[in-house]
């Protein structure tokens, strides 16, 4: 049995925004599956009692204090804008509402 | 999408409303949540903005310190538990305002849990029992050009401004909130009405819902009365106004009330609320729920706020406004009643500033609550943004004590002041507004007035005292109302040799 | 000897005696580009004038008698995946193609502080992902010893420049191997510092808790230089230790072993392993005794599940690091014909502008975060890589540091493990555990595989904070092996 299938891969593309072809799904469908699989020996480690990483090093509290700092200009900001209109950034169309 | 309604008190004799709040309270910090960024709200587009803010390759975020102390302290003031160890989790989903496509936001850790607040509706207490209030940032903000209706739907395209994006968003989540019935709206109101002015108080944020620095959305659900089985909850969202909290949720009470009784049922979904209308509309449907795959964020570190600091932050939180409201009442002597009427008016914070500044509660409540409420509601402005002091309020009040002015030269006084004519004394002055009490001077008026008024002044000879009015009412024509009526009075009995 | 065969701490001695200029030495390294670039293809951008002009302004800063560190003058080839304000900034992706950052990275900014010109941006695998730098969207960079052969990766232009005497410096980054293993195959120097001991900001995430910039150099001195020059506390990365640079220089310069205690990490040997890489590795060991350490074997089991927890938790946070690239504020923007919505500009644009590997580890990374798998990939992961430190930290209280090869072959030959993506990932077999503890590590050139005269390299790892510990143990090795072979094992190379 395979750990992924080719539309829970045509899922994932959606979720991460990639526009994949046909041909291309069947392709990653193949390697991901590979992949997970192989991943997958991270449940062989026995790790119940083990609290998980999500940091390299147990540090904490790290502030910064609240003050202003320069920002970029509005040309800076914009400068590598593929679209610009008003100083804005200039999009396609929204189609969802925001979440 | 329905527009069917069922009226709110059909709705109510076979349903019973469950209530859950999300309100998310811009902090009032000088600089963003994770960037030196100004917050500054207004400014031209794209001018607050950073390597950070704007999600450019390689920046990276750092936590805000006092915004974190902010959180904590709305935490405490919120009676709720504080965090020993928490972190900040990636909320992801793509949004063209949101510039990393992802939310920097706190997941199943918030900094602050398992709290409450009282609030009062009609006398009643309620119990509004506060779920999580959490730290993350703001987005940035679209306009939609083209299409019919400058909305969202229709429009050719948008354009970004990531002025806002990044500004520390502090977010409160009730639990749900059952029994609160046909007060439901009424209960939402007092709610946030409470949220806001315990901002206040702490000084965290300007709160000013018409700028968007308070923003509520609105859970509603109905269950068939007899049930325990709480129904599907809508959310609703752009709730922006204490007026539309209370409509949101009577407009999603009826339109609920409507579809079950139709035996339809409650999508979970997301809905808008229009404020020309007072209703809602259906947004993107929760049952397609977004999976934001959350996870711890790596970019900051754990938080884990020293419990002797938080210990130091809750003593040192200022008396919270319900407390303070119970004090004042007794301080003053004021009904339930009046208390809520200057509540509502928002009148108390300048009320108590005018006492503080020496005028007695009684008269400090007349004014704010008398002419000047009604010149607020005449500009239709609110009473603390009119163009005078409590200072100004105080004064006057002495100025009406030591026998200088009366009450309708008081009033001109205030109108000079709200004119911008300056202090109540340069009013005084600029205008002439001082009573007329040399006795000289005013004798000679009263001379003056008895000559002219013989009848008169022949029938309070012979025994009529009540005709003295008229004359009363004479002498003060006759100095412009600067006249003090009793001394006149005193005077004209005085000289015509009658004696009460 | 010509200036491009001198090391950086010579060119920094002659530029600061005044024999020499910032400009002439940054000429000579142009004009050794120019020469070999056609072959190697190790750097992405060179703009002559603007390092020119660098170096016109660090001569007269000297001038005017700014006192500048011991690099100053001196050029290095910087990875393309530090922002430069003067340089275009790529990653290695069509995505960011001609991107001209409006500020400096912290390490950027510190080489320009320390006097450094930049010669240029170099080749890595794309957003750093990869081990051979053949996933560049602007084609792969040649190892200088064997141009069939690939030179590492991710940071394969860095590790090709210094070694084709390019640049005598260069910056790496290291999210699994990515400074070690190029400096392995092209047998040069390379170090991933302590995580957090240098900083990420304006370095393009790839895995934010795992990336770490370092140096690359032709001995180890010099990276100890480079090291100490760019590292230290960066109040702009919230992951930054806020703790002394350990004294690199010094420990570089002592390269003394005696009463050392060394672990051989056992898992990292036998199968799998070259027998021309293990053969260099075994005498390194012997070489180390002899110098005076006391070595022993030390089994770290868990070092087995480092690979598979590397490729969850890695690809899961550049899934999400990567989400920005969107086509909306800068970048790439694809398939924007005024009819498609935003979402489908994104989606085509993202299609076009990521390579195959970018796209498969961000489907992965996605995947192991997806509600209802989380817990078993990701999360599974995070655990495993407790575990891991947990082994390292008992080890540690055995042992000083521990070594093992720096990668199981030599350089391979380019296209041979392409689309074969697991087989890559076994290159960074030994390098990865250090990344996941946060660790220092180091590789240290040991020699010649018997197989293909091609470079191996000798690990070096030590715990947080403890990078003197690999400087000191790399410096030993360094100086007893070049005085065996008469010199560093780079005079080998052939000629370009
Ligand atoms: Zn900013």
């Amino acid at each position: 049995m395979s750990a992924i299938t080719r539309d829970e891969v045509a899922h994932l593309a959606r979720l991460s925004r990639l526009a994949l072809t046909d041909d291309e799904l069947d392709h990653y469908a193949t390697q991901l599956d590979a992949i997970i699989e192989s991943v997958a020996k991270v449940a062989e480690v026995a790790a119940e009692d083990v609290p998980p990483s999500s940091h390299a090093l147990p540090l904490t509290n790290v502030f910064r204090a609240d003050e202003v700092r320069q920002s970029l200009t509005p040309e800076q900001a914009l400068s590598g804008a593929p679209a610009v209109e008003d100083d804005r950034f200039r999009v396609p169309r929204i189609l969802g509402e925001e979440a | 999408m329905t527009t069917t309604k069922m009226s709110y008190d059909e709705a109510l004799d076979r349903f019973e409303p469950v209530l859950g709040l999300e309100t998310h309270v811009e902090l009032g910090t000088a600089s963003k949540m994770f960037c030196g960024c100004r917050t500054m709200f207004g400014a031209p587009p794209n001018t607050q903005v950073c390597p950070t803010c704007l999600a450019l390759p390689g920046s990276l975020p750092v936590a805000n310190a006092q915004a974190i102390e902010s959180t904590i302290r709305i935490g405490l003031a919120l009676n709720c538990s504080i965090a020993e160890w928490c972190r900040f989790a990636r909320k992801n989903y793509f949004y063209p305002d949101m510039p990393k496509n992802y939310q920097i936001s706190q997941y199943d850790e918030p900094l602050c849990f398992d709290g409450y607040i009282d609030v009062e509706v009609d006398g009643e207490t309620v119990r509004i029992e506060i779920e999580r209030v959490h730290l993350e940032e703001d987005t940035g903000k679209s306009t939609h050009v083209g299409g019919a209706t400058g909305r969202i739907h229709g429009a050719d395209y948008s354009i970004v401004d990531y002025n806002r994006a990044g500004i520390p968003l502090v977010e409160i989540v009730t639990k749900p909130i059952p029994g609160a019935d046909r007060l439901a709206p009424e209960v939402a109101r007092a709610y946030v009405t409470e949220l806001r002015e315990i901002m206040r108080s702490l000084g965290v944020s300007d709160v000013r819902m018409e700028e968007g620095s308070l923003r509520c959305d609105v859970n509603v659900s109905l269950m068939p009365r007899g049930s325990s089985e709480w129904g599907t909850r809508t959310e609703t969202k752009n709730v922006n106004s204490l007026r539309s909290v209370e409509r949101a949720v009577r407009s999603e009470i009826e339109r609920q009330g409507a579809v079950l009784a139709d035996g339809g049922r409650i999508v979970q979904e997301t809905r808008h609320f229009h404020e020309d209308t007072g209703t809602t509309t259906s947004g993107r449907s929760k049952e397609e729920a977004q999976d934001y795959r959350y996870f711890p964020e790596p970019d900051l570190v754990p938080i884990a706020p020293d419990p002797a600091w938080v210990a130091e932050l809750k003593a040192a939180l200022p008396e919270l406004p319900s407390v303070k409201r119970k004090r004042l009442q007794a301080e003053w002597g004021l009904s339930d009643l009046d208390m809520q009427a200057m509540h509502n008016a928002d009148a108390i914070d300048l009320v108590e500033a005018t006492v503080a500044a020496g005028a007695p509660a009684a008269d400090a409540r007349k004014w704010w609550m008398g002419e000047l409420a009604r010149r607020a509601n005449e500009s239709g402005t609110a009473l603390a943004e009119l163009p005078i002091t409590p200072a100004h309020i105080a004064r006057v009040t002495e100025l009406v004590a030591s026998g200088a002015l009366n009450d309708k030269l008081a009033r001109e006084v205030l109108e000079g002041v709200l004119n911008g004519e300056g202090t109540p004394d340069e009013v005084v002055d600029k205008r002439g507004l001082k009573i007329v009490n040399d006795e000289g001077e005013l004798s000679a008026i009263i001379d003056e007035v008895l000559a002219a008024n013989a009848d008169a002044a022949e029938k309070v000879r012979s025994g009529k005292i009540a005709a003295v009015g008229a004359l009363v009412g004479g002498v003060m024509k006759a100095s412009r109302g600067k006249a003090d009526a009793a001394r006149a009075r005193v005077l004209i009995l005085e000289k015509l040799g009658v004696s009460e | 000897m010509s200036l491009i065969q001198k090391s950086a701490a010579e060119l920094g001695a002659l530029v600061a005696a005044g024999e020499v200029s910032a400009v002439e030495v940054a000429e000579a390294h142009l004009d050794r580009i120019a020469e070999v670039e056609p072959k190697i293809n190790a750097f992405l951008h060179v703009d002559r004038e603007v390092t020119l002009g660098q170096a016109r302004a660090v001569d007269e800063r000297l001038r005017s008698g700014e006192r500048l560190g011991p690099l100053a003058g001196v050029p290095i080839a910087h990875k393309d995946i530090f922002t430069t304000r003067d340089m275009p900034t790529t990653a290695a992706s069509r995505i960011l193609e001609g991107w001209r950052p409006p500020y400096d990275a912290t390490v950027t900014r510190r080489l320009r502080e320390a006097g450094l010109v930049i010669l240029g941006k170099t080749n890595l695998d794309e957003f750093a992902m990869g081990s051979s730098t053949e996933n560049s969207a602007y084609g792969p960079t040649r190892n200088p010893w064997d141009l069939d052969k690939i030179p590492g990766g991710s940071s394969g232009g860095s590790s090709a420049a210094v070694a084709a005497y390019q640049a005598p410096l260069s910056t790496g980054t290291d999210t699994g191997g990515s400074i070690r293993q190029p400096a392995a195959v092209t047998g040069i120097v390379g170090m991933k510092p302590t995580y957090g001991g240098s900083s990420r900001y304006g370095l393009i995430a790839f895995a934010s808790s795992l990336d770490t910039p370092g140096p690359f150099a032709r001995n180890v001195l010099d990276a100890a230089l480079l090291h100490e020059a760019f590292s230290g506390h960066d109040p702009l990365d919230s992951t930054s230790i806020d703790a002394p640079v350990p004294s690199v220089v010094e420990a570089a310069r002592q390269g003394d072993v005696a009463g050392l205690r060394v672990g051989v990490v056992k898992e990292f040997g036998g199968e799998g392993f070259q027998p021309g890489v293990q053969a260099r590795f075994n005498e390194a060991v012997a070489l180390l005794e002899s110098l005076g350490a006391k070595v022993v074997e030390i089994s770290c089991p868990s070092f087995a599940t480092a690979l598979p927890a590397y490729y969850l938790i890695a690809p899961s946070e550049c899934s999400s690091n990567l989400a920005r690239f969107d086509a909306m504020r800068y970048g790439l923007r694809v398939g924007d014909d005024g009819t498609r919505s935003a979402e489908e500009v994104m989606a085509l644009t993202r299609a076009a502008g990521f390579g195959p590997e970018v796209k498969r580890r961000i489907m992965l990374g996605t995947y192991a975060l997806s509600s209802g798998y989380y817990d078993a990939y990701y999360g599974q992961a995070q655990k495993v890589r407790t575990v891991i430190a947990r082994e390292f930290e008992a080890a540690y209280h055995q042992v000083d540091v521990l070594i093992s090869p720096t990668t199981p072959t030599t350089a391979f030959p380019i296209g041979e493990r392409a689309d074969d993506p697991m087989a890559m990932y076994l290159a960074d077999l030994c390098t990865i555990p250090s990344n996941l503890a946060g660790n220092a590590a180091i590789s240290v050139p040991c020699g010649l595989a018997d197989e293909d005269g091609l470079p191996v390299g000798l690990q070096i790892m030590a715990p947080v904070l403890g990078d003197d510990r690999c400087y000191r143990v790399a410096a030993a090795v360094e100086k007893a092996l070049e005085s065996r072979w008469g010199g560093p094992l780079l005079k080998e190379a052939p000629a370009l």
